[in-house]
């Protein structure tokens, strides 16, 4: 049996690596942070254009006649898909519920169903908030390209190259999820066609196996990055600065 | 002269016990299984660890170095210059003396599982590429290092709702198996209790081989039950496609 490589490196020596309550304190910092300034995006702003810019939370701005607040409307779909993913999960369990903090940190809760119950085991549903993303995702690649539309014409500013990051970072984080890997071929016991050559499922499975070994870094980007690009609009909104036109 | 280290090793048995310090001489590439022999040579004969290959093959040596763990025979005593350390039996299994434990409800569980069912008689031929996914499982050395980890076993003690991330490893080596015809959804789901995993990713971070036990092991097995259990659309499909 083939050795591993790690197994044949010295252990690493734990006390230089960080208290193991960094980790789930950034998480709490972070994702607390983003959901307040979610809610104040909700409750308190009506809109997020300026120009051909569109804010991804407020994309896209049709509701075909059904009446909520705006970014409600466009928020349900993606907040649900990050919240159900196998990621998130992790960062959640660990930051906010504790479930554990860190690994072989003893837990003070002595009640434990995991995700058998709800509200958890509706974490099982993640597949059909990514079906939704996925649309929400095709609106936003709309945005991007109207980015580079100014009055009919090309051009490119720092907003058109933000938004249009800010798109590819989102589909990085979309299709690298666990239920995609899994719909995409995963499922299949498989990967050999008849003829000896390799199934068109098993080479899409094997290009996002690679691409999800780095689901949980795209996770934080593209949040911080939406996060960014609303910013970064509304203070154009609000004319504390000015877009940078390129062309 | 070489320099000594402290070990403060546990003693005793399922009626209780406590750490006791020994000094042990350092020499250069020794790992705390060898520290743990010159103290059976030298100060307690009568100490206890279960060890066999010193390789990390065997998967004997599973013990809690400093609140780590690891395997014995992989730790090295120089990542430890300054310190004591701290050496105790897997938390999560009835001690039987020392740093051994009984960890015979792992290979109870194992004996539940449903063996492979081929679609067709051995011996089959099968393409590397159809069982590559399986071989990362099957490097498995048993050490129950994500066993003791898991904290649904070792703070929830729900053995008797969840077998563990080395039995899911178990599970997905026969149902990714590419002539496996068996069905143990509703065993995986039921009794085996997937859904008591939360996907916090301990098991991968202990797996002295490397495994990535979530991600390529649990995650894909809850989304098969979720196949069956959570999309009515998708099994539809599947049936449609058959």
């Amino acid at each position: 049996m083939a050795q591993t490589a790690e197994s044949l490196q010295p252990a690493k020596r734990k006390s230089h690596s960080l208290p193991y309550w960094v980790e789930p304190t950034f998480t709490v910092l972070a994702l607390g942070l983003f959901g307040l300034y979610t809610l104040w995006l909700v409750f308190f702003q009506s809109s997020g254009q300026f120009h051909n810019y569109l804010s991804p939370f407020f994309s896209p701005t049709e509701s075909w006649g059904i009446k909520v607040l705006p970014a409600i409307w466009v928020l349900w779909s993606p907040l649900l898909f990050r919240a159900t993913c196998y990621y998130y999960r992790k960062e959640i369990y660990r930051g906010f519920l504790h479930d554990p903090m860190s690994c072989a940190v003893p837990e003070k809760r002595k009640h434990y169903f995991g995700e058998t119950r709800f509200p958890f085991s509706w974490t099982n549903l993640h597949r059909w908030f990514w079906y939704v993303a996925v649309i929400v995702l095709v609106f936003l690649w709309i945005d991007a390209v109207q980015a580079f539309i100014f009055n009919g014409h090309f051009g490119v500013g720092l907003g058109s190259l933000i938004m249009l990051a800010n798109v590819i970072l989102l589909s990085a984080y979309t299709f690298s999820c666990h239920a995609f890997r899994h719909l995409i071929g995963g499922g299949s016991q498989k990967f050999t066609c008849a003829d000896g050559r390799p199934t068109t499922r098993y080479k899409l499975w094997n290009r996002i196996s690679a691409w999800n070994e780095n689901h949980g870094t795209y996770a934080w980007i593209s949040m911080f990055f939406v996060w960014f690009t609303d910013v970064y609009i509304r203070l154009l909104m609000h004319g504390v600065i000015h877009d940078v036109r390129f062309f | 002269m070489p320099e000594d280290i402290t070990l403060s090793v546990f003693r005793g048995d399922k009626g209780g016990g406590d750490e006791v310090e020994y000094k042990v001489p350092m020499q250069t590439g020794m790992v705390v299984l060898d520290a743990l022999h010159f103290i059976q040579a030298h100060d307690a004969p009568d100490l206890a660890v279960r060890w066999n290959c010193k390789a990390a093959h065997c998967g004997s040596c599973s013990a809690e170095i400093n609140g780590s763990l690891k395997l014995l025979c992989k730790t090295r005593v120089d990542d430890y210059v300054g310190e004591v350390i701290h050496v105790r039996p897997m938390h999560t299994f009835p001690v039987i003396k020392d740093l051994v434990t009984d960890v015979s409800w792992n290979y109870d569980m194992l004996r539940q599982v449903p063996a492979f069912q081929p679609a067709i008689k051995a011996p089959f031929t099968l393409q590397q590429r159809d069982v590559d996914r399986i071989q990362e499982f099957r490097n498995c050395i048993e050490c129950f290092l994500c066993q003791n980890v898991c904290h649904v076993l070792r703070d929830h003690s729900a053995q008797d709702r969840y077998w563990g991330p080395r039995l899911m490893i178990r599970f997905a080596e026969l149902e990714m198996h590419p002539l496996d015809t068996g069905d143990r959804m509703e065993l995986l789901k039921g009794a085996a209790g997937i859904g008591m995993c939360n996907i916090t990713k301990c098991c991968t971070v202990v797996c002295p081989q490397g495994i990535n036990i979530t991600d390529n092991g649990i995650i894909p097995l809850k989304e098969r039950v979720a196949d069956v259990y959570w999309d009515p659309l998708g099994g539809l499909v599947r049936k449609m496609h058959k």
